[in-house]
């Protein structure tokens, strides 16, 4: 009996995963709607990332002479560490076996791992904008990633655990009260999103301008599936910090047993959350021009700042209590 | 006789003791020409030089077995032209260690009709890529081309690049072809880090043989050819050479024609600033203001298609006048649509201007100072962002615009910025000049019939398309067909600047500077 509801559970982890893969494009959809209304146009439809997609899947792959190896099997790499970096995440039930690795380091490793192979993929055929993309995402993420460690630091002084469950359990714990570490915490956390999944202001997704490229650049030379792949890969992490904003704050009404009424009403309110959140991103991004490259280490120190702040707020203001 | 700026030029001519022949203001009007001999014509650079003479153009036309050549020079709306003869295999001063945007001119001169510069800074190629051989002139009268004898033209290799060296240089080639819908030219950076150190173009893949193209041809279709020197210019550029046409023949334009010419001109102008405008945003991802002034100049181009049957006018200048008409409905309609846009324009640029992040990428970005705008000879909406307040509309006014009054925005900072707000401020001074062309259109015939050219003459035409002043040389033998057509779109002058205001720059910066100058691929490679 224990053993079968321990793979329904595994069932039921994998299926979580299958669902954030499956979504992250819906997500993308969303918020190029959002910003199409903003600008007085007609949006594709939000199947359009999809048809995309399979477009790119049944078209043939094309390789540059100079491509080695590593160019080949980096979109599958790239894409297989973030799906299990999604797979970490927790999206609509917290009571996952999945949970024991639902750590936030892993998590900020697995990205870590996937930008490696994407700025040697950058580099690999040797053209010019690969090579410029690969440097520049090295150095976006040689400041992100600091900073996002630092955020988890920062909610990880209030549950005592780096895990994504267990501070997740504690933050519903606690009920709703707003505590300044956590308020610091959160709008780090959207600025080191904002540059780790290549929005405006850092990184403009829908440029055609080389030479301002920086995930763009990266992926020129890639065609077909292995396009799709890169493509697809990019969509699940803007997903997954878009999870990771709503589920670490927000989390009221993620699913903390594996009864249907409960994954439901989970699935609803996550689903309204990221509408809401990707309705705020459009608008965000609307509002602003990208900003020149060698901003860029400015924003990512505001936001290790903040964490930071976040951070000694806690240590100040909340530990004693 | 002569104007002021002339009579000055030629008196400094005595005291440096260059001769010069008689000033004739008959053979090209509205410019004086001087005759200069050709072992002068450095020395007589360096002399209006001193005199605060603006070069505008270079060009040769083959006359014989020798070459005719003109250099044309301006200041304060007064146009001079230097004239010579050089034999074929005599080799000529160049203006180039002067004025530096006689450079490519004269490089240009040398693919297409083989003349000889000495003491020229660059001796490279420039517009001949591998179309033609290194012997081979097209311009010559003795040239033969048949493009089909010759199959498919190999690609340029070998052109020797300025090279940079040292740790942590890099160079990055980017184009002829590029990701967007733009025309193609090669850019090479040398950069340390994300900096430029140095840029240097390579243009002339849209060559197109556009001077040989117009030999032979009636002046109506060496107009038509005009038209599409560059496409986004087709009024000023068919107006230019139809002006030429006409003062080379001392044709008198009926008055409605001309109105209807100048009403065509700004409709251009006003359309490709606002596109501009929207572009600029683009390039730093500030897709709101690309969206509506995109929106603006669709549906402005598609008034010109209603009322003018073309979205950008192309062929409606004709030699003898344009070759369509409006009512007065339409003229009320413009008149509306002018004013609306006024007030629509102004309301997204003024969001634009308060827009920090736009702000803060735009200004002090690819700044081109006042003196070396006065280098370059920097023309149009690049020079009036820099200091210099060139335009023919109000230097030298002709008609309709010499009853028209209106300001020329000058600006001094020279940055992108300046070059966006130049373009919204003629936006509007355009859309008021529009409303007093249209409230006060003559009544009469739109066209006369162009005459039988019976003498061989010649005759320059200087209109300030959208870009800048456009310089058109145009000369007709005895039958009345072209002998040699010259359009010098401001492209030429504004090439140069971009290389030099792009340096110090970052990387990913160059696309808004390019687009802020925004010169033509088309109307520069000919």
């Amino acid at each position: 009996m224990v053993d079968l509801v321990n793979v329904l559970e595994w069932v039921f982890a994998l299926l979580q995963m299958a669902l954030f893969v499956v979504a992250a494009p819906l997500f993308t959809a969303w918020i190029k709607r959002v910003k199409c209304w903003l600008q007085n146009r007609r949006s594709p439809p939000l199947s359009q990332p999809y048809r995309d997609l399979r477009r790119l899947f049944s078209k043939q792959v094309l390789l540059a002479h100079t491509a080695s190896p590593l160019f080949r099997t980096a979109p599958y790499l790239v894409f297989g560490t973030t799906v299990i970096a999604a797979a970490v995440v927790p999206l609509i039930a917290l009571e996952l076996p999945t949970a024991r690795i639902a750590d936030a380091i892993v998590l900020v490793g697995l990205f870590g791992l996937g930008r490696f192979f994407l700025a040697l993929a950058g580099l690999d055929v040797g053209t010019t904008f690969g090579g410029m993309g690969a440097s520049r995402e090295m150095t976006v993420g040689a400041l992100a990633e600091p900073a996002m460690l630092m955020v988890i630091f920062a909610l990880a002084m209030g549950a005592a655990s780096t895990n994504l469950s267990t501070v997740i359990h504690s933050m519903l714990a606690q009920g709703l009260a707003l505590r300044p570490s956590l308020l610091f915490a959160f709008l780090a956390l959207l600025l080191v999103g904002i540059a780790e999944t290549g929005r405006v202001p850092v990184d403009n997704p829908a440029t055609h301008l080389e030479l301002t490229m920086i995930h763009e650049a990266m992926i020129l030379e890639y065609t077909g599936r292995q396009l799709a792949l890169m493509e697809w890969a990019a969509q699940l992490k803007l997903m997954i910090y878009g999870v990771l904003v709503c589920n670490l704050f927000f989390p009221w009404g993620i699913a903390q047993t594996l009864d249907p009424a409960s994954l439901l009403i989970a699935g609803g309110l996550l689903s309204v959350k990221l509408i809401i959140l990707g309705a705020v991103l459009a608008v965000a991004e609307g509002l602003v021009a990208k900003m020149r490259f060698f901003k860029v280490p400015v924003f990512l120190a505001v936001a290790f700042t903040l964490a930071l702040v976040g951070m000694l707020s806690f240590v100040m203001l909340e530990s004693a209590s | 006789m002569a104007d002021t700026e002339i009579q000055s030029f030629v008196n400094a001519c005595a005291t440096a003791n260059i001769p010069v022949g008689e000033p004739d203001s008959y053979v090209l009007p509205p410019a004086v020409v001087i005759p200069v001999s050709a072992p002068f014509w450095q020395r007589a650079a360096r002399v209006a030089q001193g005199c605060g003479l603006r070069w505008c153009s270079f060009w040769a036309s083959p006359v014989d077995e020798s070459y005719e050549l003109f250099c044309v020079l301006e200041k304060s709306g007064d146009y001079l032209v230097l004239r010579t003869r050089t034999g074929k295999e005599e080799p000529l001063p160049s203006q180039a260690p002067i004025y530096p945007a006689a450079d490519r001119l004269e490089r240009h001169a040398h693919d297409l009709l083989g003349i000889e510069f000495v003491d020229a800074p660059d001796s490279r190629r420039w517009t001949r890529h591998q179309a033609w051989k290194e012997h081979e002139f097209p311009l010559r009268p003795d040239f033969i081309e048949s493009l089909s004898q010759r199959g498919k033209t190999a690609a340029d290799a070998d052109y020797p690049f300025v090279r940079a060296r040292g740790r942590g240089v890099v160079e990055i080639p980017v184009g002829p072809v590029h990701a967007g819908t733009i025309e193609p030219g090669h850019f090479r950076f040398q950069a340390v880090g994300e900096t430029v150190l140095n840029l240097e173009e390579r243009l002339g893949y849209v060559h197109k043989g556009i001077e040989k193209l117009a030999v032979g041809r009636e002046p109506d279709s060496l107009v038509r050819l005009a038209g599409r020197v560059s496409g986004d210019s087709t009024v000023s550029h068919s107006w230019a050479a139809c002006q030429a046409l006409e003062r080379a023949t001392a044709f008198e334009v009926p008055p409605r024609a001309l109105c209807l010419r100048a009403i065509m001109a700004e409709r251009e102008r006003v359309a490709n600033h606002l596109g501009d405008i929207g572009a600029i945003c683009n390039d730093v991802g500030f897709a709101f203001g690309q969206y509506q002034l995109t929106r603006l100049k669709e549906t402005f181009v598609r008034t010109s298609h209603t009322i003018f049957g073309h979205r950008f006018m192309m062929d409606r200048v004709v030699p003898g006048g344009v070759s369509c008409d409006i009512d007065s409905a339409q003229i009320t309609s413009m008149v509306q649509e002018a004013k609306g846009l006024t007030r629509e324009a102004a309301e997204i640029v003024s969001m634009l201007e308060h827009s920090e992040s736009l702000e803060d990428r735009l200004m002090t970005t690819g700044r081109l100072t006042p003196e070396q705008a006065d280098q370059l000879g920097v023309v149009g909406y690049v020079g009036r962002a820099s200091g210099r307040g060139v335009d023919v509309r109000h230097d030298r006014p002709y008609a309709p615009y010499d009853r028209l009054k209106f300001a020329v925005p000058v600006y001094r900072a020279g940055d992108v910025a300046a070059r966006a707000k130049i373009r919204a401020d003629e936006i509007g001074t355009s859309l008021d000049l529009l409303c007093q062309l249209l409230q006060s259109v003559p009544e009469g015939p739109v066209k006369e019939s162009f005459p039988d050219v019976k003498i061989a003459c010649e005759g320059l035409g200087i209109v300030e398309g959208w870009r800048g002043e456009i310089l058109t040389y145009v000369q007709l033998d005895k039958d009345g067909t072209v002998t040699r057509f010259f359009p010098r779109d401001p492209s030429w002058l504004l090439w140069p600047a971009l290389e030099l205001l792009v340096q110090d720059n970052i990387v990913p910066d160059f696309p808004v500077c390019n687009k802020s100058v925004n010169a033509s691929y088309s109307g520069h490679d000919l």
